[in-house]
């Protein structure tokens, strides 16, 4: 599961061929992503979105790049050691990646050590948001509190008071539901933990349609979101709100279809967000792909428009560290969702939305924006973070 | 509380009659042929995914249906022929390993034909709705309809096994499989007629399960442990067992996962009981099978080997 790609304008090709040492002005950049197993679907789309922004641009910051694809096959020990070897043996400037917040920590230190910069187009993990944080380290995609952090102002907002929480048993699931409970002081109907990987959610749909809470918040990635949702639609409980965060959404719309429709989520962009870059992304991307582009494409994208951007307020000049970080904090650079900036944790200051579930006119699922929730809003970790020098 | 029961009840036997689907090819198998199959879960999936493209291609849920059963069954035949059948002769521990393999192979199969998005079965729409329990509770008219799907499906199967001759057979080779065959019964066609038809009927659970769950890679393996575990508990070669066995993991495993942290409830404090609750169910089918084996060492039904 190892692909290699060059992107190389023919022309400075000719010219490397040549002999010119130039070698020295190559970019590298390692892309890790999940690329097999269920979750496949999402690291595909982060590594098409940069791969396609990639397309558009050429050459980022005009340097001859040559990307490097690796499947970090959602396992964290294949993931360090695939870490190391792009550090080491394919002594990549830059890694992009990974889709997992578990795989961020640990490639973390593998990539950070070696001199290299990581830059997460999706894993926002707290520790590194807070004491941790570190100036090789960039997040172009949220910290994983805020989604659910969204949601729980959202019911607070509709003065629900009687919601009821569901996640899998995990650190991701007990973040997410903390996470909710920190924008959110309403009452609680019940509160359940499922076991991770459960497909089948017939027992805990009983529970909740027993109970009729006000409001359901869930978050269930992946193979479990698509179940809950088609389960929760045929259990006859539409009529109770459904919230939740990273459970609907454009990769996960295909197999939930119109089950899915009028189901909320939270969200730092959708497909149809008003703005012209990103009307042409989403035209480019289904065009090439043939599928609708989720926010993990879209932070796939925003990542090759930033380093570009950075690469070339230093003129190509990977040895300016110093000048490649400021460049990096800057965030010079147009995103698809909008107005964007780092915080002083490398993590995103950006607007957050109210999303729902709707079925286009082609037939095709998608978000669609509501309502802004938060506005230029950051985590709440960055005060922990003291950036070294 | 007495309807929440009922209508978890109703869960566990939905849970408890698609592990019999599975669970019954797979006695059948390791019984009669004395072969670990590790794949059988494959066979679940394969049937799901087949199930997907046939109702898409198709447009209808009962072609689809009746296509997925049919490719199933040949899928099966071509497994038998050309990997099982070499490896009934081997020890235990090369079935496992050489069916382990084929565990990997077909799910990359599955990953490279269909990609990696699940799929998703449109619900057929005479049987999309939800009756009226009692109160606000509903329950899907599907799932009461992969209730009596099961039921016919053992039915028959109990009706094939002790009232025609293949049946006779079949009991004969559980009980003593050279007997059998040194009476002049051609084993080899017995036993490739046991295996199709097992991957037919874990086919058959995959197809109907699909509207419910989405069709993914790896799907087989969750469900395959607990098929062993049913096995084991309804005494291995079985089907009787395994039916009561299918019933009583399904039950059990649904009650406990609902109502184990509501009656901690009662003896601890809310937040202690969720946390215990949660880390006891999913080991409630293991104790069951636990104690099972300790009064009857061979299973419910299983005969005495001692």
């Amino acid at each position: 599961m190892k692909t290699k790609m060059r992107v190389l304008a023919p022309i400075l090709a000719s010219s490397l061929l040549a002999g010119a040492a130039a070698a020295a002005d190559d970019v590298k950049i390692g892309l890790m992503f999940t690329l097999s197993g269920p979750a496949a679907t999402l690291g595909e789309q982060g590594r098409d979105g940069f791969l396609l922004a990639l397309e558009q641009i050429g050459d980022l910051g005009g340097l001859p790049t040559e990307v490097v694809v690796v499947d970090d096959e959602q396992k964290p020990d294949v993931a360090a050691n695939k870490a190391r070897e792009l550090v080491a043996r394919d002594e990549v400037d830059f890694v992009v990646g990974p889709t997992f917040s578990n795989i961020a920590l640990a490639i973390h230190k593998p990539v950070t050590e070696s001199g290299a910069v990581l830059i997460s187009p999706n894993a926002g993990p707290s520790p590194f948001a807070g004491a941790e944080c570190h100036p090789n380290f960039y997040v172009t995609s949220y910290q994983n509190d805020q989604m659910h952090e969204v949601m729980g102002a959202h019911a607070k907002e509709q003065g629900y008071d009687n919601v009821f929480l569901m996640a899998p048993n995990y650190q991701a699931g007990k973040d997410s539901l903390s996470g909710f409970k920190h924008s959110y002081d309403g009452g609680i109907a019940g509160e359940i933990y499922t076991q991770l990987g459960q497909l089948d959610f017939s027992a805990e749909l009983a529970q909740i349609a027993a109970m009729q809470p006000d409001a359901l918040f869930t978050f269930m990635p992946g193979g479990m979101g698509v179940n809950l949702v088609k389960q929760y639609r045929q259990a006859g409980l539409a009529s109770i709100p459904f919230l939740s965060a990273f459970t609907v959404d454009e990769s996960t719309l295909p197999a939930q279809q119109d089950a899915a429709l009028g189901f909320f989520s939270g969200a730092n962009w959708a497909p149809d967000m008003d703005n012209e870059q990103s009307r042409a992304f989403v035209t480019a991307y289904e065009e090439k792909y043939g599928t609708v582009p989720g926010s993990y494409a879209m932070h796939g994208f925003d990542t090759a428009l930033l380093l570009d951007a950075a690469l070339r307020a230093v003129d190509g000049d990977l040895d300016d560290k110093e000048g490649l970080r400021k460049a990096l904090e800057a965030a010079d650079f147009q995103s698809l969702r909008g107005e964007f900036a780092f915080g002083p944790n490398h993590y995103p200051i950006q607007d957050f939305y109210l999303a729902e579930v709707v079925k286009r006119d082609d037939g095709k699922f998608q978000t669609s924006i509501v309502r802004k929730i938060f506005d230029d809003y950051q985590d709440n970790y960055a005060e922990d973070c003291e950036m070294p020098e | 509380m007495t309807s929440l029961f009922l209508l978890q009840l109703l869960n566990g036997v939905q849970f408890g009659v698609l592990l019999f689907l599975i669970a019954a090819g797979l006695t059948l198998v390791f019984g009669i042929m004395d072969f670990v199959n590790l794949a059988h879960g494959v066979l679940y999936m394969v049937g799901a995914y087949l199930m997907a493209t046939f109702a898409m291609i198709t447009g209808s849920f009962a072609a689809g249906l009746a296509l997925a059963l049919a490719a199933t069954l040949v899928f099966g035949l071509v497994l038998e022929l050309l990997v099982f059948r070499k490896l009934y002769d081997r020890s235990h521990l090369d079935q496992v390993l050489a069916t382990f393999g084929l565990v990997m192979i077909v799910n990359e199969g599955v990953r490279i034909i269909w990609g990696t998005s699940p799929l998703t079965v449109p619900m057929p729409p005479l049987l999309a709705g939800s009756i009226p329990l009692v109160g606000p509770l509903q329950y899907p008219v599907y799932r009461l309809a992969i209730i009596a799907a099961g039921l016919v499906t053992a039915l028959g199967l109990w009706l094939v096994i002790n009232h025609t001759r293949v049946g006779m057979l079949l009991r004969a080779g559980a009980t003593n499989r050279s007997i059998v065959s040194a009476l002049g019964v051609n084993v080899s066609r017995l036993f490739t007629l046991v295996f199709a038809f097992g991957a037919m009927l874990a086919g058959f659970a995959g197809a109907i399960i699909s509207p419910i769950l989405s069709v993914d890679t790896g799907m087989g393996e969750s469900v395959l442990i607990l098929a062993f575990v049913v096995i084991v508990i309804g005494g291995i070669g079985s089907i009787r067992g395994a039916f009561l066995g299918a019933l009583l993991v399904g039950v059990v495993d649904t009650l406990g996962r609902s109502f184990g942290p509501i009656l901690l409830r009662t003896i601890m404090d809310p937040s202690a009981a969720s946390q215990t609750g949660r880390t006891l169910a999913p080991m409630v089918v293991y104790i069951l099978m636990a104690a099972i084996l300790f009064a009857r060492p061979a299973g419910l039904f299983g005969r005495n080997t001692s």
